[in-house]
């Protein structure tokens, strides 16, 4: 009865994240029509529209996509987890670990030694915090878990202030504050291949959990005498994360509001199946992602505005929405 | 054999002795009512009787398996738990619902689903509630919601079935035919084990009794033998009569 219209919703949202990536090779201040663009895919044309297509929009919508389902994924997962629809990839601390890592890097200068410095760092930052939360939180429920992550997250956002106040020049400054604001501008292949294996590894971890999390509807009690281990599942989700999310947001900075979004987006689709929202989440946040990024790039005046600006200034809104609709169920 | 023993099964948790020393056993068509004040220990027991908590001392053995040699999945499949208050996070569909408590026999990539349509159909038969498949479990009522749930438990069909507390929230009514249908299954060969709170349910409905008071099994056997004023007393601290008549024992709470 719900199988068809799942197996459709996944197809539909597949074709319409597949052409939202199209969309983003094509548009820009540069239009490049479909004929040019695969041309210069395919045959590697060394002029200068090539190399825009290849070097620069074509790891742009790849970077796009891994972030955007690395975020939905992750929240979709955790949303379940904690049993908490308000939950999202931040409260673990991991996307605050990263940017802590990338800021510091900018800060001590260390971030322009070779390519890759700034988005390592954010990695090594995630992984920490997450190594911390994990341990603040261990054999605690999921309570624990949510308020060790609060901890961590505030205390490395104070660190980030912290290092904002002492940057050591206004220009530092500025790069750690456009920095923070999340973006997909100027990255190369080399940021994907440098999140793309943790981002895929982590999904698959996640995607794993699907039929865990479906007993966990129930309650952890019934879901622990269906046989779920809630300490080790609590361990695969947040790993899984931590892995999908540090690495999208090393790459990107911090793009709010898509993790806790994209769930509640396909939710209803998935007819509330916490394994079969895990899927079609990731495809949501790709596209919401893919989509945001393109309408950075168009709208037509001032600066090209950040990515993690749009996200937020569309994204709170909705949260406001869930929230009202919250209060209504439980008052 | 015993479907379900506890040997010598004592909790204790932070110094504080939750159960001591408690030994029973539950055979095949035996419907047992745990009776307590509260803070007996009675949900402790049931969830130590269904590996949920891991006992200090003592072992509780599933069809002469001791629990600890039992692979997590044969125990999710042999057993089914049924906590107090069931939530329910999500608006899910209640044949959904029902089908999650297949989830211990699937295998890597799930179970037929033409297995477990019919498996839920038959569960949602026995608890009268077909009709309901299609229904999202969050909209259902109370009495509705307390057997969609029962149908989740025995979807698997356990040769043990554990119920904390499956009465709560019910109306008169339904707190019947709950029992009822616990009984069913009791007498279709299952070992049913309840946590309850009405001692004249239990003296009508139960094979048998065990009396718990601050963590020890004060008094095991049929209704008749358990459910007299003296143990009542001794128990919840409250005056009351017993009898029979054509229905079966009763119970009346005086002061």
């Amino acid at each position: 009865m719900t199988k068809p219209s799942f197996a459709l919703s996944l197809a539909l949202l597949a074709t319409l994240t597949l052409a939202l990536a199209a969309l983003s090779v094509l548009a820009g201040k540069v239009w490049f029509s479909p004929a040019d663009a695969w041309a210069a895919l395919v045959t590697g044309a060394p002029d200068l529209g090539g190399v825009i297509v290849r070097e620069l929009r074509a790891p742009r919508a790849m970077l796009a996509m891994l972030v955007g389902a690395a975020l939905g994924l992750s929240g979709a997962a955790l949303q379940g987890l904690l049993r908490n629809p308000l939950a999202e990839p931040g409260v673990l601390g991991v996307s605050t670990g990263a940017s802590l890592g990338a800021v510091l890097a900018l800060y001590y200068g260390v971030s322009g030694s070779f390519a890759l410095a700034l988005p390592l760092a954010g990695l090594i930052g995630a992984a920490a915090t997450t190594a911390l939360v994990v341990a603040l939180a261990a054999r605690g429920g999921a309570i624990a878990l949510i308020l060790a992550g609060a901890a961590v997250s505030s205390f490395g956002g104070a660190l980030v202030a912290l290092a904002l106040n002492l940057a050591p020049s206004p220009w530092a400054a500025t790069e750690i504050m456009v920095w923070l604001m999340g973006s997909l501008a100027d990255r190369s292949w080399s940021h994907v291949a440098l999140a793309a294996p943790f981002v895929l590894a982590g999904s698959v971890v996640l995607l794993g959990a699907g039929r865990s999390l479906d007993a966990l509807s129930l309650g952890e009690a019934t879901a622990e005498s269906l046989g779920v281990k809630l300490s080790t599942l609590r361990l695969q989700i947040v790993g899984g994360a931590a892995l999908a999310v540090g690495a999208a947001t090393a790459v990107s900075g911090a793009i709010g509001f898509v993790g806790l979004v994209a769930g509640h987006l396909v939710r209803p689709l998935a007819g509330h199946v916490p394994s079969r929202v895990l899927p079609l989440a990731a495809l949501a946040g790709a596209a919401l992602v893919l989509a945001a990024d393109i309408g950075v790039r168009l709208i037509p005046f001032g600066p090209e505005m950040k990515l993690g600006v749009v996200t937020a200034l569309v994204g709170a809104p909705f949260f406001l929405l869930l929230i009202l609709r919250a209060r209504r169920t439980l008052s | 054999m015993s479907a379900l023993a506890a040997e010598a099964l004592t909790v204790v948790v932070e110094e504080r002795t939750l159960l001591d020393r408690v030994t029973l056993s539950v055979m095949p068509g035996e419907m047992l009512a745990v009776l307590g004040p509260n803070g007996a220990g009675k949900s402790t027991l049931l969830a130590a009787l269904a590996g949920l908590r891991v006992p200090t001392s003592g072992h509780v053995t599933l069809n002469g398996r001791t629990l600890e040699t039992c692979r997590p999945r044969d125990l999710a499949a042999a057993r089914a738990y049924l906590p107090q208050n069931g939530a329910l996070d999500w608006p899910l569909t209640v044949e959904r619902v029902v089908a999650l408590g297949r989830l211990p026999l699937a295998g890597l990539w799930g179970e037929a689903t033409a297995q477990v349509d019919e498996a839920v159909d038959r569960a949602l038969d026995a608890m009268d509630a077909r009709g309901l498949r299609g229904r999202i479990a969050t909209t259902l009522s109370g009495g509705e919601l307390a057997r969609v749930l029962l149908a989740r438990a025995i979807v698997a069909e356990p040769t043990v079935l554990i119920a904390d507390e499956p009465l709560a929230g019910l109306d008169p009514r339904h707190q019947l035919d709950a029992l009822a249908r616990l009984k069913r299954m009791a007498d279709d060969g299952r070992a049913v084990v309840l946590a309850l709170h009405d001692l004249d349910l239990a003296a009508r409905f139960a094979t048998r009794v065990v009396l718990l008071s601050q963590g020890k099994r004060i008094a095991d056997g049929s209704p008749a033998e358990t459910l007299t004023p003296g143990r009542i007393a001794e128990a919840f601290a409250v005056r009351a009569t017993v009898g029979a008549d054509a229905d079966g024992p009763w119970v009346r709470l005086v002061s």
